[in-house]
């Protein structure tokens, strides 16, 4: 029985991204269970799996946590990448609140009608450049420092690289301006465990497609509209 | 200068009163700026101390915080409502994240159009009666103790406890079936610090009304 961390959602970024993304920066390798049928996700919520109907869910350490943060939170501790102390958990905690408002314009982007998805292009580019990045652009500027907590490898420079990946998907340019955080997703996708993730063949997911779509859909019978911010 | 934390919101529940309900069970005296004026939140902004331009804010221990939740596992961390080690800690996590995604639904409930108002309670109590209170029923049940998590007060009481209230304002019978959260309720209901929050003149704030969200459209609105 493998000690590895199993991750049961859809074949595709959605919720379960940014937790795919901190076990590669932890270097923790882990297994996949893609739901591909309503009959899955049924046998999952009949087996009492999902403590609130939902996945994402993760099997480690003998529990099968749901709750997205709540997993991230506990990956994060485990391996270290979650600040020396309470007060550099606050500053980890507020940066990476702020790249998950971001993040969430683009989780629902896929679900959008085309038309609704150059608003929402237009939408998250402004958010990005408004407000979050200048947000993180100042902090890397004041202290000077390689990361963006406590001089420290963490949780909120993992997520941080992720959101602006992300966003240079939809626009990309979009760092122009930043000189700050150009360097630092220089930096950061050059650490070891990053860059093997960057790389094509890792359990990193392509953006998602109308099939993905349809699929999250289906086995979710989430058949109603998803509305532009 | 006081050593309390300091609370920069509109004078209404919002994203703010998990926290207020948090501080006042851990029995932590604060102090609240309201914000009333469109110009006091461009004041803010210029001021450079909303670091997403957003509220909520709390000034506590020298940081300018933002970011609710990560007000709140900071003040539960600090006060020691999370649990005793990473797995009581998980839990903690999973029930709140839980809770929250339930009280999302009574956040944004008096934004909704008037013609939405009815069908959104229904989905209120279809959410809390099938797939949240369920959950904290069963946790009860089975493992017999007096609190959620570690057979000691966390934060994951707090939050329940706040969404049970939460939920029967718009659904007065929704505990009917619940038998262990209608004792939970009881029992939080008569901790000390608890009590004292629930009795009038205290911070809680009343359920937001037209001339709370017409405020809310007013400051923050583009």
């Amino acid at each position: 029985m493998a000690g590895k961390p199993k991750l049961y959602y859809f074949d595709g970024r959605g919720k379960m991204e940014s937790i795919r993304w901190l076990l590669a920066a932890a270097g923790v390798e882990f297994e996949e269970e893609f739901l591909e049928t309503r009959e899955q996700y049924e046998k999952l919520l009949q087996g009492g799996s999902l403590l609130f109907q939902q996945v994402p869910m993760v099997e480690i350490d003998g529990m099968k946590m749901v709750q997205s943060r709540a997993i991230a939170n506990y990956i994060a501790t485990k391996y270290n990448l979650y600040g020396k102390d309470l007060k550099e958990r606050a500053l980890i905690d507020m940066y990476v609140g702020g790249t998950d408002d971001l993040m969430g314009f683009l989780l629902t982007f896929p679900y959008l009608s085309a038309e609704d998805k150059e608003k929402q292009r237009a939408v998250i580019v402004e958010k990005a450049t408004s407000r979050y990045f200048p947000a993180y652009e100042k902090v890397l500027k004041d202290h000077g420092q390689d990361f963006l907590v406590g001089n420290h490898f963490s949780w909120a420079d993992v997520h941080l690289l992720e959101a602006i990946l992300m966003v240079e998907e939809k626009k990309s340019d979009v760092l122009s301006g930043f000189p700050q955080l150009q360097a630092f997703k220089a930096r950061i996708s050059s650490i070891p465990t990053i860059k093997k993730f960057l790389q094509p063949g890792s359990q990193r997911k392509p953006i998602s497609s109308d099939k993905y779509v349809e699929t999250v859909r289906r086995v979710l019978r989430m058949y109603y509209d998803m509305k532009a911010n | 200068m006081s050593g309390k934390p300091r609370l920069t919101y509109l004078n209404g529940r919002g994203r703010m009163e998990p926290v207020r309900w948090l501080l006042a069970a851990a029995g932590v005296e604060f102090e609240e700026n309201f914000l009333e004026t469109r110009e006091q939140y461009e004041k803010l902004i210029k001021d450079g101390v909303l670091m997403f331009q957003q509220v909520p804010l709390v000034e506590i221990d020298g940081m300018k915080m933002v970011q609710t939740r990560a007000i709140l596992s900071y003040i539960a961390g600090k006060y020691n409502l999370y649990g005793k080690d990473l797995k009581e800690r998980a839990l903690i996590d999973m029930y709140v994240e839980g809770i929250t995604d339930l009280m999302q639904m009574i956040l944004m409930f008096p934004f909704s159009p008037p013609e939405t108002k009815e069908k959104n309670i229904d989905s209120i109590k279809e959410r809390a009666t099938n797939r949240y209170f369920p959950v904290f029923e069963k946790v009860l049940k089975q493992h017999g103790q007096d609190f959620l998590v570690g057979n000691k007060f966390s934060w994951a009481d707090v939050q329940l406890i706040e969404a049970i209230l939460a939920v029967e304002e718009k659904i007065p019978a929704v505990l009917s079936g619940f038998p262990q959260l209608q004792a939970f309720k009881k029992r939080m209901s008569n901790m000390p610090t608890i009590k004292k929050f629930l009795q009038p003149g205290s911070p809680r704030k009343p359920p937001p009304d037209e001339c709370y969200v017409e405020t809310v459209l007013k400051i923050f609105k583009k």
